[in-house]
C-alpha cells in the first residue's frame, strides 16, 4: 500500500461522503418545506466547511493518494473500502462540496413542489458524487457511479420542464449504456490481475498486452465519452440541461460532466498507456470536432439553456484535447479547465435560472433587454459570459491558454484547428450577452422585473470570486496538481517506453 | 539628456495608481449616476489625477529611469506587470492629456444634445481609458492582450450608444472584427510565442526581441503576420471595416476612438510587438520590415482615395484615420532610426490633430445638425473658430509646416531614404497630395464657398464653450507640436 498515505486520525473522507447521506436520512423525518430547505443548507454548508482543511493539509509535493482510508469490505473477492485523494480529485471534491450549498440556495424559490424529496435527492447526490471522486476501489467506485444516476434521474423527471420524461429517460439510457461497458472493463481487469484485485492504484502500470489494453481502453472510453460528453455521443446533454431544474443543470454541468474526464485521467491513461497512444490522434480530432460542433450549434440556439449546454460540449472538447496532448501544460490546463467549466458554466446556469424564475421562459427573445431593469444581474451575467469565452484575466483563459500551449508544443495542426472554437465561443456568448443586456429596437416589456435579491447575490458571489481568483492568481490551484500530473505522465511514458513489458499476456 | 542610460527598472506603485485611476473614475461615475454634476466632477477629477501621475512618471522617464510594477503572477513567464519606459510614455501622455480635454468636450456635447444614458456613456468612456492606459503601461504580451480586449468590450456600448438599428449594426460589426481578429490571430500567436520562449515579457530594447536565435524562420514570419493583422484596431486593410462602421457613435466617442483610445491602442500594440517581441534584428534578418512597409502603403493610398469619395464629414475623417495610422506602422517597418522616430511621433501628432477634427465635426453637428460636407458651404462665416481649428488640424494631416505633421513627414521621408526605398518615398508624396485633395476643400468651402440653395444659417452660432475651448486648445497644440517637436521627440529618442 505504498501508494496510499493513510489517514490515521479523523476519517475526513468518510465523513464528507456519508454526512449528506445521514442528513438525507434525518430529512425524511422532517416536515415542512422551509425546514427541509434550511436543513439541506445546513448539511451541505457543514460539509463544505469540513472539506476546506483538505486543501491546507494536502501535501502537494507528493503524488500519492492522501487522507487515505483502507478497510476490508468483502475479503473473499478482495473488495475493499479504499478512499484517497490526489491532486486531481482534491480539486473536484472541493468543487463539489462548495457548489452544493449554492445549488440549495438557488433552489430556494425555484422548487415549490415536493421540496423535502428534492432536498433528499440533492443530499444523496452529494454523497455519490464525492464517493466517485474519492473511491480507490473499483467496486466502490462503480456503486457510487451508478447510484448517482438515480437521484439525478429523479431531479430531471420530477422537477423538470415539459419534456422531462423524454430528457430523463435519454439521460438514463445513454449513461447506463456507457456504464455497462465500464463494468465489463472492471471485471476484465480484475480477472487479468494477479492476485485478483479491484484496487485502482494497483491496476495502474500493469504489463497488459496491447490487444487487451485496446479493448479495455475502448470499454472505458465509451463509458466516459458519454459522460464528458464527447461529440458525437453528446445528444443527451442538451435535452437533460434544458429540462432539468436550475440546481440539476448546475450539478450536471459543474460536476457530473467532470466525471467523464476524471475517468479518462484516472483509468484510461495510467492503466492502458499504450492504447492511449494508439488512439490519441483520433481522440484529438474528435475533441476538435466537439469544439467546433459545440460552437456552431451554440451560435444557432434561441434557448439560453441549450446555448450554454452546447457551449459545454465545446469547452469539454478543450479538456479532452488538453488531456490527450499528453504533456504537462496540456494536462494541467485540462484539469484546471475542468474546474473552470464547473465554476463558469454552473454560474451561467444559475443566471439563466434566475431569469426563468422571473419570466418563466428560457427563450433568448423573451429575455432581451433586461439589462435596463436588472443592472446587478447583467453585471454578474456579463462577467460569467466573458469568463466562458476565455476573456484574459478570467479563469477560463488560464485553462485554455495552457491547453493551447500544450497543444501547440506537440500537435500544431490539431491545435490550430481548435482556434476557430475560441472565435465561436466569443461569438455566441457575446451574441447572447448583447441580447440580454440591450436587445434590439423592439424589446418585450419588462416592467415590474425585479433585480437580484440578497439570496441570489450570495449564491452568485462565490462563483465571481473564483472567476477572478483562478484568472489572476491560479498558483494555488495549479500547485496542488503538479506532482500528480508529473506522476501521471511518467506512468503513461513508462507504459509506452517498455513495450517488452507490455507484451506479457 | 541622459535618457539612453540603461538602468535597472525601479519598482513604483505610481504605475498601479495610474492604471487604477480611470477604473476608480468609472466606478465613481456609476455610483454617482443619479447626480449629473457630481458624476461629471468624478470624470474630471479622475482625468486630472491620471494626467498628473503620468506627467510625474514622464519626468522621471526623461531622466533615464524605467519603472515596473508586478501585480499578478499567473503562470511561469506569464504575469500582469506594468512598465513605464520611453515608448509607453508617448502613448500614455497622449491618452491621459486627451482624456482630460475629451471629458470637457463630451460634457458639452452630451448635455447640448440631451443624450440618453449619460452615466453609462461616461463610465464606459473612463473604462476605455483604463484599457488604453493599461496597454500603454503593459510589460508583456499577456498584459497588453488583456487590456486590449478590455478596450474592445468597453467601447462596444459607446459605439452602439444610440441603440437604434444603425447603432446595433455598427456596434456588432465593430465587435465582430476586433474580437474576431484578436481571437483568431493574436491569441494563437501569443500561445506560440509562449511555447517558443517560455515567457511573454517584452525585451528591454528594440534590437534583440525575445524570440530564441534558432527559431524556425517560417514560424517567426507566420507569427509576425498574425500579430500585424491580429491587432485590427490598427486599421490596416483588409480588417479596417469596423472603423467606418463605428461612425454611428456619438462624436466624442468617434474622437476618442479615432484619435486616442482605440486606434492608438491598435498601432501601439502593433509597433510594441514589432520592436519589443520581434526586434529590429530579427525583422531585418528575415526581411520582414520592407514588405510590411509596402503592405501598409496600400492602406495609406487606398484609404485616402476612399476618403476623397466620401461626402459625410465623419466618414471622410474615418478613412483619413485609416490612412494616417498606417504611417505609424510604415515608419516603424522601415527599421531605420528616422523611420521609427517618424512613426512613433505620429502617434502624438495624429492624435491631437484628429481629435480636433472630430471635435469640430461634433461642434458643427451640435450647432447645426449637419453631417454632410455639401451642407457646409459658407458655414465658416457663422462658426469661424470651429473652422479655423479645423483648418489648423488639417495642416497636420497634410504634413505642412509648421504643424506637427510636418515633423512626421520629414522623418518618414528621411527614413525611407535611409532604407533606400524610392517606392515608399513616392507613396508618401502621393498620399500628401491626396490629403490636400480631401482636406483643403473643406476649410476653403466653409469660408469662401457658396451657401447651399435656400440656406441662410439663421441663428446659427458657435457650439457651447465647453466644446469650443477644447477643440481650440487641441488645434493649437497640434501646431505647437510642430514648433516644439521635442516634447515628444525626447521620448521617441529614448526608445533607442
Amino acid at each position: 500500500m505504498d501508494f496510499l498515505i493513510l489517514n490515521k486520525g479523523f476519517p475526513i473522507l468518510s465523513v464528507l461522503i456519508f454526512l449528506p447521506l445521514a442528513g438525507a436520512f434525518i430529512a425524511m423525518f422532517l416536515s415542512g418545506d422551509k425546514v427541509s430547505r434550511v436543513w439541506a443548507l445546513i448539511v451541505t454548508t457543514l460539509n463544505a466547511i469540513i472539506s476546506l482543511p483538505l486543501y491546507s493539509a494536502f501535501n502537494s509535493s507528493s503524488y500519492k493518494f492522501q487522507f487515505a482510508e483502507h478497510q476490508a469490505w468483502i475479503p473473499q473477492w478482495n473488495i475493499n473500502y479504499t478512499l484517497g485523494l490526489d491532486g486531481i480529485s482534491l480539486l473536484l471534491v472541493l468543487l463539489t462540496t462548495i457548489i452544493m450549498p449554492l445549488c440549495i440556495l438557488a433552489s430556494w424559490r425555484y422548487i415549490a413542489k415536493r421540496v423535502k424529496t428534492f432536498m433528499i435527492c440533492m443530499l444523496v447526490l452529494e454523497t455519490t458524487m464525492l464517493g466517485v471522486f474519492a473511491a480507490l476501489d473499483f467496486i466502490l467506485f462503480y456503486i457510487m457511479w451508478e447510484a448517482m444516476l438515480i437521484p439525478m434521474y429523479m431531479l430531471i423527471a420530477i422537477w423538470g420542464g415539459p419534456r422531462k420524461v423524454y430528457a430523463s429517460t435519454k439521460f438514463f439510457i445513454y449513461t447506463l449504456a456507457g456504464s455497462v461497458m465500464l463494468l465489463v472493463a472492471i471485471i476484465a481487469l480484475y480477472l487479468h490481475s494477479t492476485p485478483h484485485t479491484f484496487s485502482i492504484p494497483m491496476l495502474m502500470g500493469q504489463p497488459y498486452s496491447t490487444t487487451f489494453q485496446v479493448l479495455i481502453f475502448l470499454a472505458f472510453f465509451v463509458a466516459f465519452a458519454v459522460k464528458v460528453p464527447m461529440f458525437p455521443v453528446h445528444t443527451w446533454l442538451p435535452a437533460a440541461h434544458v429540462e432539468a431544474p436550475t440546481a440539476g443543470s448546475v450539478i450536471l454541468a459543474s460536476i457530473l460532466l467532470k466525471m467523464g474526464t476524471y475517468g479518462l485521467l484516472r483509468f484510461c491513461l495510467p492503466m492502458t498507456p499504450q492504447a492511449t497512444m494508439t488512439f490519441m490522434p483520433y481522440i484529438l480530432w474528435l475533441s476538435v470536432a466537439g469544439i467546433l460542433y459545440g460552437g456552431f450549434t451554440a451560435l444557432a440556439q434561441h434557448d439560453m439553456k441549450k446555448l450554454i449546454a452546447y457551449s459545454s460540449v465545446g469547452h469539454m472538447g478543450f479538456v479532452t484535447l488538453g488531456i490527450f496532448v499528453l504533456n504537462f501544460r496540456g494536462m494541467e490546463g485540462a484539469i484546471l479547465q475542468m474546474i473552470n467549466h464547473g465554476v463558469t458554466t454552473g454560474a451561467l446556469f444559475l443566471c439563466v435560472g434566475m431569469i426563468y424564475e422571473r419570466t418563466h421562459s428560457r427563450e433568448l427573445a423573451t429575455a432581451t433587454g433586461v439589462g435596463k431593469y436588472m443592472p446587478v444581474f447583467v453585471t454578474f451575467f456579463a462577467i460569467f459570459s466573458l469568463s466562458s469565452f476565455a476573456f484574459p484575466g478570467t479563469n477560463s483563459f488560464i485553462g485554455e491558454f495552457l491547453v493551447l500551449a500544450g497543444g501547440f508544443a506537440k500537435h500544431k495542426l490539431v491545435t490550430a484547428a481548435a482556434i476557430p472554437g475560441a472565435i465561436l465561443a466569443a461569438a455566441y456568448m457575446l451574441r447572447m450577452l448583447q441580447r440580454v443586456i440591450w436587445g434590439g429596437v423592439n424589446n418585450p416589456s419588462h416592467d415590474g422585473l425585479l433585480d437580484l435579491n440578497t439570496r441570489e447575490i450570495v449564491t452568485l458571489a462565490p462563483f465571481l470570486v473564483f472567476v477572478f481568483w483562478i484568472g489572476l492568481a491560479p498558483g494555488p490551484f495549479l500547485s496542488v496538481m503538479h506532482s500528480t500530473v508529473h506522476h501521471l505522465l511518467a506512468q503513461v511514458n513508462a507504459g509506452v517506453a517498455h513495450p517488452a513489458l507490455a507484451c506479457l499476456p | 539628456m541622459d535618457i539612453n542610460a540603461v538602468s535597472a527598472p525601479i519598482e513604483s506603485s505610481r504605475l498601479l495608481f495610474a492604471v487604477l485611476t480611470p477604473l476608480c473614475g468609472a466606478i465613481a461615475v456609476m455610483l454617482t449616476g443619479k447626480r449629473p454634476n457630481v458624476r461629471e466632477a468624478c470624470s474630471v477629477v479622475a482625468s486630472v489625477i491620471l494626467f498628473l501621475i503620468v506627467c510625474s512618471l514622464g519626468a522621471d522617464v526623461l531622466h533615464g529611469h524605467t519603472f515596473k510594477f508586478g501585480i499578478f503572477h499567473l503562470l511561469p513567464g506569464v504575469t500582469v506587470t506594468l512598465r513605464a519606459d520611453a515608448f509607453s510614455m508617448i502613448f500614455a501622455l497622449v491618452a491621459s492629456s486627451l482624456w482630460m480635454v475629451a471629458v470637457f468636450y463630451s460634457l458639452g456635447y452630451m448635455r447640448g444634445l440631451k443624450e440618453h444614458a449619460q452615466t453609462r456613456f461616461n463610465a464606459c468612456f473612463a473604462l476605455a481609458i483604463f484599457g488604453a492606459i493599461g496597454v500603454a503601461f503593459s510589460d508583456n504580451l499577456f498584459t497588453m492582450y488583456m487590456f486590449y480586449e478590455i478596450v474592445s468590450i468597453c467601447t462596444y456600448p459607446l459605439v452602439g450608444h444610440h441603440q437604434d438599428e444603425e447603432g446595433y449594426k455598427g456596434a456588432r460589426k465593430y465587435l465582430v472584427y476586433l474580437s474576431g481578429t484578436s481571437h483568431a490571430f493574436v491569441l494563437p500567436a501569443m500561445v506560440l510565442i509562449y511555447v517558443l520562449t517560455g515567457n511573454l515579457d517584452f525585451a528591454n530594447n528594440i534590437s534583440t526581441g525575445i524570440l530564441p536565435a534558432g527559431a524556425n524562420a517560417t514560424l517567426v514570419t507566420v507569427l509576425y503576420i498574425l500579430c500585424l493583422i491580429g491587432f485590427a484596431k490598427n486599421g490596416i486593410m483588409p480588417f479596417h471595416h469596423w472603423l467606418p462602421g463605428a461612425m454611428v457613435a456619438p462624436t466624442p466617442v468617434s474622437a476618442l476612438l479615432h484619435a486616442v483610445a482605440v486606434v492608438k491602442v491598435g498601432v501601439f500594440s502593433t509597433t510594441r510587438v514589432m520592436l519589443y517581441v520581434f526586434g529590429v534584428n530579427t525583422m531585418s534578418a528575415l526581411n520582414l520590415g520592407i514588405p510590411t512597409a509596402y503592405f501598409v502603403s496600400f492602406t495609406i493610398l487606398m484609404a485616402s482615395v476612399i476618403a476623397l469619395s466620401k461626402t459625410n464629414l465623419k466618414a471622410r475623417l474615418a478613412y483619413s484615420t485609416i490612412s494616417q495610422l498606417s504611417y505609424i506602422v510604415l515608419g516603424v517597418a522601415l527599421l531605420t532610426p528616422a523611420g521609427i522616430e517618424g512613426g512613433l511621433i505620429h502617434i502624438a501628432n495624429h492624435a491631437f490633430a484628429k481629435i480636433t477634427l472630430f471635435f469640430c465635426a461634433g461642434a458643427i453637428f451640435v450647432a447645426t445638425q449637419k453631417k454632410d460636407l455639401s451642407e457646409m458651404g459658407g458655414l465658416g462665416r457663422s462658426m469661424p473658430f470651429t473652422f479655423a481649428a479645423f483648418g489648423l488640424a488639417s495642416l497636420t494631416m497634410i504634413g505642412a509646416p509648421p504643424a506637427g505633421g510636418f515633423v512626421t513627414k520629414w522623418l518618414l521621408l528621411v527614413g525611407s531614404m535611409q532604407a533606400h526605398q524610392i517606392g515608399i518615398l513616392l507613396v508618401l508624396l502621393a498620399s500628401t497630395l491626396l490629403n490636400v485633395a480631401y482636406f483643403a476643400p473643406i476649410t476653403y468651402n466653409a469660408f469662401f464657398g457658396k451657401r447651399p440653395e435656400g440656406e441662410k444659417y439663421e441663428g446659427i452660432k458657435e457650439a457651447p464653450l465647453a466644446m469650443l475651448i477644447p477643440l481650440m486648445l487641441t488645434s493649437i497644440i497640434s501646431i505647437l507640436l510642430g514648433i516644439y517637436p521635442n516634447i515628444f521627440l525626447n521620448f521617441v529618442k529614448g526608445v533607442f
